[in-house]
């Protein structure tokens, strides 16, 4: 995923060396290379195998011949032809191989497997195409992560918990849905991008909030998943530069920004107002609030936009009492027009709780349980929870923990809610 | 569909007052209204005339005269600049702007519709403001 040029000038030709910068390109280009595959090629499958013959060949040859000077030309050329002779070997057995073979051999094709301009954006082609609404959720995640990320199934798999057949198997569905419902590879035109954007940003934040927070599981956060959905969130935003592109990558650098300071050294959950605010990423805050600012100066608010405001509230208060809370109550009204939720409301509700009191956040968060709406949701009992304790409405207190706590399979959360319940006595 | 609503002028507004706390943070809702629905394309409030000047036309003769003006409540105080799908959808926003007056005094604004580029016949003059973005909607 990396930009770099991947090649040394000042790196010797021998076999090792030149088997490093191979591995260099590969590391740095390989996905880059893919997506133009699959551009040029029209199929997942044949690209990656494409692919695999293309640096194949370069191991072979460039020890004999040098390093290309541009090496990404030379393996998606090297891939294609790999791709079309393969096409003609099997067209003496199957007609329909002979004209793709023909086709994507032809004249006009090959100037656009030279064309350099269009492979920025192929990456963005392959973003989309992953993240189509015609393929299910659960599946555009980990196609996205497969395909765009590169990450191996096992990986995916084991952030998951899932089994590798299991997701490779969805990998292949979602593969087959593409084909077959003949998803076109391209960035949508203007009018279709609000609502194929969402989907795709959805998608970031999924992967984000899985390494984030984790759903479930021994620990807490699983970091390795949201670097991931920093780096798809920084590269869409780079192609894409959409207010609510920013809005995403500004809301997963804030949080991500509190990582260190979220937990304390044995593995237990720290709440934001008990954080030690000089372990957060002052790099990663700094980033965050000037495109947080930029999402929201683009007069056009969204989802991401307002929830990365918020972030950068948090983010920019010496400490928790010192937040600006009205800010934040407002920013949640605005939130909770945009895109109404009772959890949009329940955030609200704390963020009253903290201008006016805990009895305003009380009345409000029974409010909305009175509804009926989140009487699943562990945080919701939680919150209420931790007013009553302000409140000193001890037992009141010590059975929303006991709801929050038979709601929640997170261990280091778990031991949190424990920790409170052993406090009240 | 584009429209502009135009915010007149009061005798506080040529006179400088500066709006108080309750107006800006009125006005300031009712924006963040326009943002979250796409629908806000830009928006300001305009110093008072004094600040300002006119030019008088006469064939090739051109007269500059220096504000103010007296004719305050035909002058403009400030804009609001939006994009919706119908007249309907205008009138239904225009109708929620709040009262601009300080003070909630007297207050009136004005509403039009912009031409669009597509409004003219086209032509080679009309293809050179496309290019630079005159009349571009979002």
């Amino acid at each position: 995923m990396g930009e770099r040029q991947a090649t040394s000038p000042m790196r010797g030709n021998s076999a090792e060396d030149i088997q490093e910068a191979v591995g260099d390109v590969y590391r740095s280009e390989s996905r880059r290379i893919l997506a133009t595959l699959i551009r040029l090629l029209g199929d997942f499958e044949i690209a990656e195998e494409a692919m695999h013959d293309a640096f194949a060949a370069a191991l072979a040859q460039w020890p004999r011949d040098g390093i290309p000077t541009n090496p990404r030309a030379w393996l998606v050329s090297a891939g294609r032809f790999k791709a079309i002779d393969g096409m003609r070997r099997n067209a003496r057995r199957d007609a329909s191989h002979a004209a793709l073979a023909d086709w994507i051999g032809s004249e006009e094709e090959e100037a656009a497997a030279r064309d350099d301009e269009g492979v920025v954006d192929d990456r963005l082609r392959l973003i989309f195409t992953c993240c189509h609404p015609a393929i299910p959720p659960d599946a555009r995640v980990s196609l996205t992560l497969r395909e765009v990320c590169g990450l191996t199934t096992e990986a995916i798999a084991s952030a998951f918990l899932t089994s590798p057949s299991t997701l490779a198997q969805r990998i292949v569905r979602a593969k087959a849905k593409i084909r077959d419902a003949r998803i076109s590879y391209q960035v949508p035109s203007q009018g279709d991008l609000p609502e194929r954007l969402e989907a795709v940003l959805r998608v970031i934040y999924l992967v984000f909030n899985e390494g984030y927070s984790a759903s479930s599981g021994g620990s807490l956060t699983r970091p390795d998943l949201s670097g991931e959905a920093i780096r798809l969130g920084r590269l869409l935003y780079g192609l894409l530069p959409e207010p609510e592109a920013a809005g995403l990558l500004a809301l997963m650098l804030l949080h991500e920004s509190r990582r260190v300071a979220r937990s304390s050294p044995t593995g237990e959950l720290v709440l934001l107002a008990d954080q030690n605010r000089s372990l957060w990423n002052r790099e990663q805050i700094a980033e965050g609030s000037e495109l947080a600012a930029r999402a929201m100066s683009s007069r056009r608010l969204g989802p991401y936009a307002l929830q990365a405001a918020i972030a950068a509230v948090h983010a920019g208060a010496q400490d928790a009492s010192a937040t600006d809370w009205d800010r934040i109550v407002r920013l949640y009204e605005l939130l909770a027009r945009v895109e109404p939720s009772p959890v949009v409301e329940l955030n609200r509700a704390v963020a009253v709780a903290m201008r006016e009191g805990p009895g305003a956040g009380l009345s409000l968060i029974d409010a909305i349980l009175a509804r009926g709406d989140l009487t699943d949701y562990h945080l919701a009992h939680s919150a209420r929870a931790d007013l009553c304790r302000r409140l000193g409405r001890t037992s009141e207190a010590r059975e929303s923990y006991k709801r929050a706590l038979a709601l929640n399979r997170q261990a280091p959360e778990r031991r949190f809610l424990e920790r409170r319940l052993v406090e009240l006595g | 569909m584009r429209f502009m609503i135009i915010v007149k002028a009061t005798g506080d507004s040529e006179a400088g007052v500066m709006p108080e706390e309750k107006l800006i943070a009125d006005m300031a809702a009712y924006h963040e209204e326009l943002a979250i629905t796409g629908a806000l394309l830009d928006a300001s409030g305009l110093k008072p005339s004094s600040t300002g000047w006119r030019i008088k036309y006469s064939g090739g003769k051109r007269t500059v005269i220096d504000g103010p003006f007296a004719e305050t409540k035909e002058l403009v105080a400030g804009y609001t600049l939006i994009q919706v799908k119908s007249r309907e959808e205008a009138l239904e926003w225009t109708k929620r702007f709040p009262n601009p007056a300080i003070g909630g005094k007297e207050g009136e604004i004005e509403v039009r519709q912009l031409f669009e580029l597509e409004d003219f016949a086209p032509g080679e003059a009309i293809e050179r403001f496309r290019e630079i973005g005159v009349g571009k909607k979002r």
